[in-house]
């Protein structure tokens, strides 16, 4: 579990985060959603102490983050961030065992640790001598992902990881790490702008407003059903009707379409 | 070309020399620019006074530096070490600037991203920054490699030998042809070091493709002439 007590990040005299109180539930996907300027990124990275706060507290389990050495703590935490962030001069293996080494894991070990980490996150072993820049963005966030989980952390930070690819990768990888989570049952924290994103992804969705005040804190259907104000009404489009779907019926088949008309999706029999 | 051929032996045994003179300033004057062009980068405040003095070291003219270093280390004027010397504090004042613009070329994504895996602030710097900083470091080392090679030659002034031999013996001989085997022997040599740079980098950098070599032309044309 991670907790924020009382959280206030001042960057100069602009104030990113403003007393924050906010409990993220162990093994389970939060999802942290606001536009820019609200924060999100800046709370992501208090938690491994990438940023430290102005005042208050950030504890896993229990425990101030500020006790812990920012080196040790981060090489306990996995980080994907966007555009995967991966050492291009390194090879595809050797990016994937970064942590591994650096937690003087022995070269062997480190390898075959490497490789089955590459299985698990769906890339072919025989992309792992190849440097980051020959792989595609799909496979280089994989290549994030994988390098992440390497030394089975309990929690996984992510900041927009999934935000420099195009949609239907978008959606396959999204797939893939609702297939993993089911798998490892890790405490996610995911970053995004995307509240179509957060919805997939997330078992509990925080909206964040402007200074990283908590405009509502839910799980999607709870945001859905009862959007706390106009502010979130507006931010997850249910004032536009978007999420208001009717069904309609066409050719024989019964077709779901939104507010402006547009289908999305069919309804089987 | 007669000339040339009934001298092979003499171009050759300065060609040597020449290089020898050369290989010493360009590998010291590039470790010994490392801290300071660290520094600069670290530092952002003392980044401008820190490469203005270096780059101030260039324009001392090569005989004013021949006299003054002598007194200062207490060698000999006539002294090889005097010409090596000169040749490291020009390699020095050329490569510390790159050293910076190099650090400075680093992805901040991929810095953040090494911090975020945990690595130390040293161990960054070893393993991610200086790496990193492969394709603008031998970009800058190649100006230095041909600038010092171009410089060597001044040092027949006060009595090293080198390529340069050939251009005052010829002077006073009245020799056309020995002083352009000079001139197209120290081309040719400053041409080899070069392709020795390229290929060292294609060694050590074995991920850059064809960017670094943009970058490489690009830093190349900025830098200036030589004093």
């Amino acid at each position: 579990m991670i907790e924020f007590r009382a959280v206030t990040k001042r960057f100069g005299d602009a104030e990113a985060v403003s007393s924050l109180d906010l409990v993220i539930p162990a093994r389970r996907t939060t999802v942290l959603v606001g536009s820019s300027g609200s924060g999100k990124t800046t709370v992501l990275r208090m938690i491994n102490r990438m940023v430290d706060p102005t005042s208050g507290t950030v504890e896993i389990d229990g425990t101030d983050v500020r006790e812990r050495d920012p080196v040790r703590l981060r090489r306990g935490i996995g980080y994907v961030m966007q555009s995967a962030g991966l050492l291009p001069h390194r090879r595809v293996l050797d990016n994937v065992t970064t942590v591994l080494r650096l937690t003087k894991v022995p070269k062997a070990a480190a390898r075959a640790r490497g490789l089955e980490l590459m299985d698990t996150v769906g890339l072919d072993r025989g992309l792992a001598e190849r440097y980051p820049r020959e792989l595609s963005g799909g496979q280089q966030q994989r290549v994030g992902v994988a390098r992440a989980l390497a030394t089975d952390p309990n929690i996984l930070l992510m900041d927009e990881p999934f935000g420099a690819v195009d949609p239907i990768v978008r959606t396959e990888l999204q797939d893939e790490l609702l297939r993993l989570q089911r798998e490892l049952a890790k405490t996610i924290v995911f970053v995004t702008h995307d509240i179509d994103e957060a919805f997939r992804l997330g078992d509990s969705v925080v909206i964040l407003a402007q200074g990283g005040r908590i405009a509502q804190q839910g799980t999607p259907a709870e945001i859905l059903a009862a959007p706390a104000s106009d502010f979130v009404a507006s931010f997850i489009g249910a004032d536009r009707g978007r999420r208001r779907l009717r069904v309609v019926e066409m050719d024989g088949r019964r077709l779901a379409v939104d507010a402006d008309g547009r289908p999305a999706g069919v309804l089987e029999h | 070309m007669d000339w040339f051929l009934a001298n092979t032996g003499l171009v050759a045994d300065l060609a040597v020399r020449h290089a020898r003179l050369s290989v010493v300033p360009i590998v010291l004057g590039f470790l010994l620019a490392l801290p300071p062009g660290v520094l600069a980068w670290r530092r952002r405040r003392a980044r401008g006074p820190i490469l203005a003095a270096f780059g101030l070291l260039y324009t001392i003219p090569s005989l004013a530096l021949f006299v003054l270093i002598p007194p200062l280390v207490g060698i000999s004027f006539l002294s090889e070490l005097n010409v090596l010397i000169a040749l490291t504090v020009y390699a020095v004042a050329l490569m510390v600037r790159s050293v910076t613009d190099a650090l400075e070329a680093v992805d901040p994504a991929v810095r953040s991203a090494a911090t975020a895996l945990g690595y130390s602030a040293w161990g960054r710097f070893w393993a991610v920054d200086l790496p990193l900083a492969g394709p603008v470091l031998l970009a800058g080392l190649r100006v230095v490699a041909v600038s010092t090679v171009s410089l060597v030659t001044v040092g027949v002034l006060i009595g090293t030998r080198s390529l340069g031999y050939l251009f005052t013996d010829g002077l006073q001989r009245g020799i056309v042809a020995e002083i352009v085997t000079g001139i197209v022997a120290t081309l040719l040599l400053a041409v080899l070091f070069d392709v020795l740079l390229v290929a060292l980098g294609r060694l050590l950098l074995p991920w850059t493709g064809r960017g670094a070599t943009r970058a490489g032309r690009r830093v190349q044309l900025t830098a200036g002439g030589a004093g």
